[in-house]
């Protein structure tokens, strides 16, 4: 690629990101790849202000934080504070210790209005929330037989991945450390594996510590990337939430001109390939 | 795996207790350095004396481990009294079977009204609380009001006794998620000085309570020890080891832990039976076990006065309870605009110390830079 047809590739890039760089999940179209989550705020209102400074499309939440009776409770009303028009509400299961009570609690959200979209999660141990493979491919396969766009959160594990793919899943999410470590991308090696193999658009969830973590999944090809407790504990949250929407725009572009080769040999002579010439 | 009684035995708490009161400010420091407790060893060092000096970075290192795994959040529920019913002599509760108290059993028709009061206040997380009288408090009682408790509250756990398995099984099956007790004192010749009648009495049976309980399909867990009763290093260590343990084996639940300090209360106890816990030792205590346990729940009660519930939002607490009655049915009795109590309460279990009503519990949450949140359950998950 010459100089001079980079440069105006970066130039659209930046110029028309919103446009050119989109991506589909099931049939709605995302223009941010930055998903975040809703727990651990400090206070609604905080919240509902770093979203809006996030710039993301896609926003998570437990649904046993949510007021689901339609009562309009006022001590459970966290749902109050996101703007639909703006956001896909994706509702989760956390909770959810088996395949029963994560269908059951979805069927819920769905009858209560909420979209028919559902991030699965299924974690039977409180202590890391790391996801059951079982009950989560069991639970996968119902839902999307009743017509559920499933995001299946998972561990990183490729086959597991194909298998939720084959079932249906709109994506797989796997992990990149355990939620709330913000350690990074600790599974690395595992996660390039399931992105050179999905045909669903990857989302690297939990473990996100750092903006630097968010490029760096860019930069592997992730397609989005899904961060709670690195925003939500920030000291200014809306601040770090732009911090992680620059690092996402950064490492994707990286990713779309490709990185420039780097050799770790020197490379004047060709001592193997020399008896040719 | 072993029984915590058949480990806790064996465990040198004493000699941890000893390592830690001879602890050096470089051990400490040492400790600090690396952000966790690794080890019973490496938590005792951290109560000691020595650590004193570094309770500010423990307490900020604790704030951290704290926010990380559950935001700046604190979880509020409330609790109500069933029954002050007891068959247990227990020398510093209000509901000893010999002290001369109005007894009371409330009905399920009035625990309902009562709840549904707490959830007009906010509550949705329910702990069910009483004197254990296997007559009064039956297990087809405990189930019934379980039972119409869920459709109110969608989060509930109990805390009356050890019951058997097939005691809990209909509980779990009705919807209760967490299993609560407390060993009060794990130091065996204390424990046996203060409970001397009732099958409370039987040490043992209370330290394999918890665990049993699990395997009836609990995924809540709470334990704690009744500080004042005994050297509080000793109850720290091997509360401890105690919850160290049942996060292994009972690796499903979320283990809870709670520091009740001793309250007034009916009965023969007095303060000079009491082991002095400072403000500052209680701080230490459990910022010190935020290093050891990052991801347990600890729940502080209304027995702590508000100016010190409030120090210890930011320190490493997760759970709060607010407007607190101590008394079966004493609900029933407070105004419902002011959230006070109406009247005298002979038949409370102890006098709580923070009387403030929820909101303005809650409000003091938001002023330390949390939210309050009422909601955490669903009573979807936890019933079929």
């Amino acid at each position: 690629m010459s100089m001079v047809k980079s440069l105006v590739l970066i130039d659209s890039i930046f110029l028309n990101n919103r446009n050119m760089d989109s991506f589909k999940i099931a049939d709605r179209t995302f223009n941010s790849r930055l998903f975040v989550g809703t727990g651990k705020f400090s206070s609604p209102e905080l919240m509902k202000e770093t979203l809006k400074a996030s710039g993301t499309e896609l926003i998570t939440v437990a649904l046993k934080r949510a007021d689901l009776s339609g009562e309009n409770d006022p001590f459970a009303n966290i749902l109050d504070f996101f703007e639909s028009d703006r956001y896909l509400i994706l509702p989760n299961t956390a909770g959810a210790m088996n395949c029963d009570e994560a269908v059951r609690i979805a069927r819920l959200a769905e009858a209560s209005g909420l979209p028919k979209w559902v991030k699965l999660e299924i974690h039977p141990d409180p202590n890391y929330l790391l996801p059951d493979p079982i009950e989560t491919l069991k639970a996968a396969e119902i839902l999307v037989k009743e017509g559920f766009t499933v995001m299946p959160y998972i561990n990183a594990d490729p086959v597991l991945a194909l298998r939720l793919q084959d079932v249906g899943c709109a994506t797989v999410m796997p992990l990149g450390s355990p939620i709330g470590s913000n350690n990074g991308i600790e599974t690395r090696a595992q996660i390039e594996i399931i992105i050179e193999q999905a045909n669903v658009p990857v989302v690297v969830d939990a473990g996100i510590g750092l903006p630097s973590h968010a490029a760096e999944a860019m930069e592997m090809g992730a397609d989005a990337v899904l961060i709670n407790t690195a925003i939500a504990i920030a000291s200014n949250p809306a601040e770090m939430a732009k911090a992680f929407a620059s690092a996402i725009t950064a490492g994707r572009t990286a990713k779309m001109i490709g990185s420039s080769s780097f050799s770790r040999t020197a490379s004047a002579t060709s001592p193997l390939t020399a008896f040719l010439n | 795996m072993a029984l915590f009684s058949e480990i806790l035995p064996s465990l040198p708490v004493d000699a941890f207790c000893q390592q830690s009161i001879d602890s050096s400010l470089q051990s400490v420091d040492r400790i600090l350095s690396n952000g966790k407790a690794n080890s019973l060893s490496e938590f005792a060092t951290l109560l000691s004396p020595a650590a004193r000096d570094r309770l500010e970075q423990i307490a900020q290192i604790s704030q951290s481990l704290t926010q990380q795994h559950f935001g700046k959040v604190i979880r509020f529920f409330a609790p109500i009294y069933l029954s002050n019913e007891c068959v247990n002599i227990c020398k510093y509760c209000g509901f000893s079977r010999n002290n001369p108290i109005p007894r009371k059993t409330i009905a399920v028709d009035q625990v309902v009204s009562e709840v549904k009061q707490l959830a007009k206040k906010g509550f949705k997380s329910l702990l069910i609380v009483s004197g254990e009288h296997p007559k009064f408090v039956s297990p087809t009682y405990l189930e019934d009001c379980i039972a119409e408790c869920i459709k109110i509250m969608p989060g509930i756990q109990i805390e009356i006794g050890p019951l058997s398995n097939d005691d809990c099984v209909p509980l779990v099956n009705a919807g209760c998620e967490g299993f609560v007790l407390y060993q009060e004192t794990y130091h065996k010749e204390t424990y046996q000085k203060h409970h001397t009648a009732g099958p409370k009495k039987d040490y043992l049976a209370r330290l394999e309570a918890v665990e049993n309980a699990y395997s009836s399909g609990f995924r809540k867990l709470g334990i704690g020890a009744l500080l004042g009763l005994y050297d509080w290093r000793h109850e720290a260590i091997a509360l401890a080891a105690h919850a160290k343990h049942l996060t292994k084996k009972c690796w499903k639940a979320q283990v809870s832990l709670s520091f009740p300090r001793m309250r007034p209360a009916a009965g023969e106890f007095s303060d000079d039976n009491l082991t002095e816990v400072t403000d500052r030792d209680m701080i230490q205590l459990i910022c010190a076990m935020r290093l050891y346990l990052p991801k347990a729940a600890f729940t502080l009660s209304t027995r702590e006065p508000q100016s010190f519930r409030d120090g210890l939002i930011p320190l490493g607490i997760t759970h709060m309870s607010a407007g607190v009655c101590t008394e079966p049915g004493g609900y029933s009795d407070f105004d419902d605009e002011t959230w006070t109590q109406t009247r005298e309460q002979p038949g409370e279990q102890f006098n709580i110390a923070d009387e403030r009503p929820p909101h303005e519990v809650a409000a003091a949450i938001q002023e330390k830079g949390y939210e309050a949140v009422w909601k955490d359950s669903e009573k979807t998950l936890v019933t079929q």
